[in-house]
């Protein structure tokens, strides 16, 4: 694995997408690693597009700007992909990840020329399925972690149970749905 | 013993809060600071502190509040940022000048208008000659050791006087990254409880505060206020000392880093240190000798020692994170060519702006003020001396 991994989120306030890269560093941070997670704030209101940012090392990470070229792009709001320039900077190593129902050919028409790797998942289907609500934050976490490999499988969802078990403890009904929806997201990712 | 964690530079500055358990905190919402108080007012609801929490209706309110209770000899303090801030400014005088070492958690953040809740440093740097000890912090890590270490500094006998404790608002108040905390009981101890000389509840000794200062003794009340802010530089390093002791980590009134044989050198406050010191070291594996000196101490300014510090730069870049609007040089350029002036040493200083209203700064943007600094040396040519970074044009 490289020296650093970096990520960008791309979801619009109130879906979340913040919340994730603040979940993602908690996870990750688990394994010993040195771990990042932050937002990059525009207008404050629901549904205007919002920036969030990972990095991930095995060092000590000092840089605090935003993050320019990621190795890994999550997008959680297909609209955006009108608004915003989705792969910008994105290495051609990596990999973007985009919550969708449409199929992967039609989403790579949304890329730009993209080189690198395309994985879709339906966040949606899967939150609906496992929670009876929206939130695609758990599926999209469950998808990076997948595709990136910054940490096995098995780890995370140990250490995601855990931190739903102090997180819902007042409402422990909670911990199966979210808990489900990360094991669909981690066979569904494709 | 120390507790790995990962936390926002807002949670380990609320997390100090609760390990000191400080008794009063009044205090008023205002973006990036709100989450302090709001975390505070948690553990107060959770029984894990006995701090008087006032909600109060402006920041003016709650400055006046924090005179109030520190005046009655309770350790007391606020946090805020931006036009919070501003809005004290009046009080913030009365804090200092009445010698009342409150902490204040203060959140970078842009001053309007255009209304811009980002990162800048308008409103701490406005604040600086209001007679309060200031401390700037790089990351997570910092704001929660320098916070630790305030109230050592503000309520010791020879200083006595408020403090700010500063970090930079999203960058680290907002960012979740790696640090360590210290055990409840070691905080405890190390902070120690408060009891002040003089207060007004003591009945046994009946005082006055906030009398009034006739021409003929005002001069000499300034005057020995400046003595006290200046005995801030040791107390600072002794309780650092202390500190390192505690904690392992060291902290001085500036850090150095790469500074000694760097031919160009950068002075530079808050989070952007931490990306500075990545371009310093790219800079250095490519053979430039790049050097930064990061401010924690700006009130009192440590100006000899800085000056000695940067004695063998030729060429240094001073980044000011506000606009002065007097056209020759921000706060910090300022400060560090007054230093250098009084040291008799004439290097190349280039001052620059950067990152007001959050505009972000990448190590990229860095590298190319050490390439402007090699390429004003080599070209014999500062061009202008006080300018821009990353700007639109």
């Amino acid at each position: 694995m490289k020296d650093i991994v970096q990520i960008r989120w791309h979801g619009r306030g109130g879906q979340g997408a913040k919340t994730a890269a603040l979940l993602l560093a908690d996870v990750v941070f688990s394994t010993g690693k040195y771990v990042q997670g932050f937002p990059e704030y525009g207008p404050e209101r629901m549904g205007a597009p919002i920036t969030a940012y990972n990095r991930i090392s095995d060092n000590r990470i000092r840089v605090h700007s935003n993050i320019y070229e990621p190795d890994y792009v999550v997008v959680v709001d297909e609209t955006l992909f009108e608004a915003v320039d989705m792969t910008k900077g994105l290495s051609p190593e990596g990999a973007i990840i985009v919550n969708t129902a449409r199929g992967k050919a039609e989403i790579e028409k949304e890329l730009r020329g993209y080189q690198g790797l395309v994985y879709t998942i339906d966040a949606r289907k899967i939150s609906i399925e496992a929670l009876g609500k929206y939130f695609p934050n758990s599926p999209m976490l469950a998808a990076v972690i997948k595709v990136s490999g910054v940490m096995s499988e098995e780890t995370f969802l140990k250490e995601m149970q855990h931190s739903y078990e102090h997180k819902f403890a007042s409402k422990p009904t909670v911990i199966e749905g979210n808990m489900k929806a990360l094991r669909l997201a981690l066979q569904e990712v494709k | 013993m120390s507790i790995r964690e990962r936390l926002s530079g807002n949670e380990a500055v609320a997390i100090a809060i609760r390990q000191i358990n400080p008794d009063v905190m009044p205090a008023f919402p205002i973006t990036p600071s709100t989450e302090i108080a709001q975390m505070v007012a948690t553990y107060i609801a959770n029984g894990q502190v006995n701090t008087e929490f006032i909600p109060v209706e402006s920041e003016h309110s709650a400055m006046s509040a924090a005179i109030g209770a520190e005046a009655a000899g309770a350790r007391s303090l606020t946090a805020t940022s931006s036009c919070g801030l501003a809005l004290m400014w009046e009080v913030l005088y009365v804090a200092a000048s009445s010698r009342l070492p409150i902490a204040m958690a203060v959140v970078n953040r842009a001053l309007s208008s255009p209304i811009n809740i980002n990162c800048d440093h308008s409103d701490s740097m406005g604040a600086r000659d209001a007679g309060w000890i200031q401390i700037y912090s790089e990351n997570n890590q910092e704001v929660y050791d320098n916070f630790v270490q305030a109230y050592r500094i503000a309520e010791h006998p020879s200083v006595r006087l408020p403090i700010m404790i500063c970090q930079d608002g999203f960058y680290t108040s907002h960012a979740v990254e790696n640090m360590e905390l210290l055990e409840d009981r070691e905080i405890k101890d190390f902070v120690g409880e408060y009891a002040p000389e003089s207060y007004l509840l003591n009945s046994r000794q009946p005082l006055s505060v906030g009398a009034y200062g006739l021409p003929a003794y005002y001069m000499e009340a300034k005057r020995s206020q400046l003595e006290a802010l200046k005995n801030a530089k040791q107390v600072t390093l002794e309780v650092a000392e202390e500190f390192a002791r505690l904690s392992g980590r060291n902290y001085g009134l500036f850090e150095a880093y790469r500074l000694e044989d760097a031919d160009y050198a950068m002075v530079i406050i808050g989070s952007t240190a931490g990306t500075a010191k990545d371009a310093v070291d790219k800079l250095r594996a490519e053979g430039k000798k790049a050097g930064l000196l990061k401010i924690r101490l700006f009130r009192p300014f440590p100006g000899e020692e800085i000056a000695h510090a940067l004695k063998n730069a030729g060429f240094i870049a001073c980044m000011d994170r506000t606009e002065s609007f007097n056209g020759q040089c921000g706060p910090l350029g300022a400060e560090v060519k007054s230093a250098l002036f009084n040291a008799r040493l004439m290097p190349e200083v280039i001052n620059y702006v950067y990152g007001i209203g959050g505009r972000d700064v990448a190590v990229e943007n860095i590298t190319s003020v050490f390439e402007d600094l090699i390429r004003i040396e080599q070209t014999k040519d500062a061009g202008d001396r006080y300018r821009y970074l990353s700007l639109r044009e």
